[in-house]
């Protein structure tokens, strides 16, 4: 035992090397876009009680809001609800025992992705046109 | 000694006996979302860009002012029992009760100044009237 190499031996894959499977990859993501919303419905509420409390208060907010840093908040939990509601969705369907084996998941996996992007340029596309 | 498990204590609740409608609550609360959500989109997106007073008398009215309060309460009672599930996965001990207690007192205080302002746009509207 005294000569055993403890330093130079495999190890078992590590989360931070170990290539995610895409299932993996848009399950993580589901839990990452919901925790991120906070971002979006703080930035709305802080909003609307701007608008209650002082002209001065509703300026503030509402330059927040309109400006750059806005657009990019509202912007990204726009994708993150459609993201997150699709994968709620999807995780419906798991729980009622549909499309758990692999090929299925990496499916709605990937159509999962596809479907939020659409939603999501749609949506700004409805947006900006009306 | 008994080596077999009594059936009852396995059965339904799960040993935690609170577990089941933890993940009930998740289910109702996702399915009311799935709906709520892209009502919530078209109503703050027809609200973006309005004055301030034109905002009070939006929010003023019942379909605004309504499926807001639905989508943050629904809402922000999913997000504080999914924070509950990434807490319990992530953190132990005493960074773990204190990660709960952050989670349930933030959701609560977004959902008060939600309805606080709602009310204030709400009540405004008919005493302006």
């Amino acid at each position: 035992m005294a000569d055993v190499n403890r330093g130079n031996r495999p190890l078992s894959p590590h989360l931070q090397v170990y290539r995610l499977p895409l299932a993996a990859i848009t399950s993580i993501m589901t839990r990452i876009t919901g925790h991120a919303l906070v971002a979006g419905i703080v930035l709305i509420v802080w909003w609307l009680v701007a608008a209650v409390t002082s002209p001065g208060a509703f300026a503030c907010a509402d330059w927040v809001v309109r400006s750059w840093l806005g657009f990019i908040i509202l912007t990204g939990s726009m994708w993150a609800l459609w993201y997150h509601l699709l994968a709620g969705l999807r995780h419906l369907f798991y729980d009622a025992g549909y499309g758990l084996e692999i090929e299925q998941a990496k499916k709605s996996s990937q159509a999962l992705i596809a479907g939020s992007v659409v939603l999501a340029v749609l949506t700004l596309i409805v947006f900006f046109a009306f | 000694m008994r080596y077999l498990t009594p059936r009852k204590t396995a059965e339904g609740l799960g040993s935690a006996h609170e577990g089941t409608q933890h993940h009930w609550a998740m289910t109702v609360s996702a399915v009311a979302l799935a709906v709520l959500t892209p009502l919530f989109m078209i109503v703050v997106a027809r609200a973006i860009g309005l004055s301030q007073d034109q905002l009070l008398a939006y929010f003023g009215r019942p379909f605004p002012a309504v499926i807001t309060a639905l989508f943050v309460v629904v809402g922000m009672i999913h997000f504080i029992k999914g924070t509950r599930i990434m807490i319990d996965d992530y953190f132990r001990g005493g960074a773990r009760k204190a990660a709960i207690i952050i989670s349930i007192i933030f959701g609560w205080a977004v959902i008060a100044a939600a309805v606080y302002a709602l009310a204030r746009m709400g009540l405004g509207a008919i005493v302006v009237v």
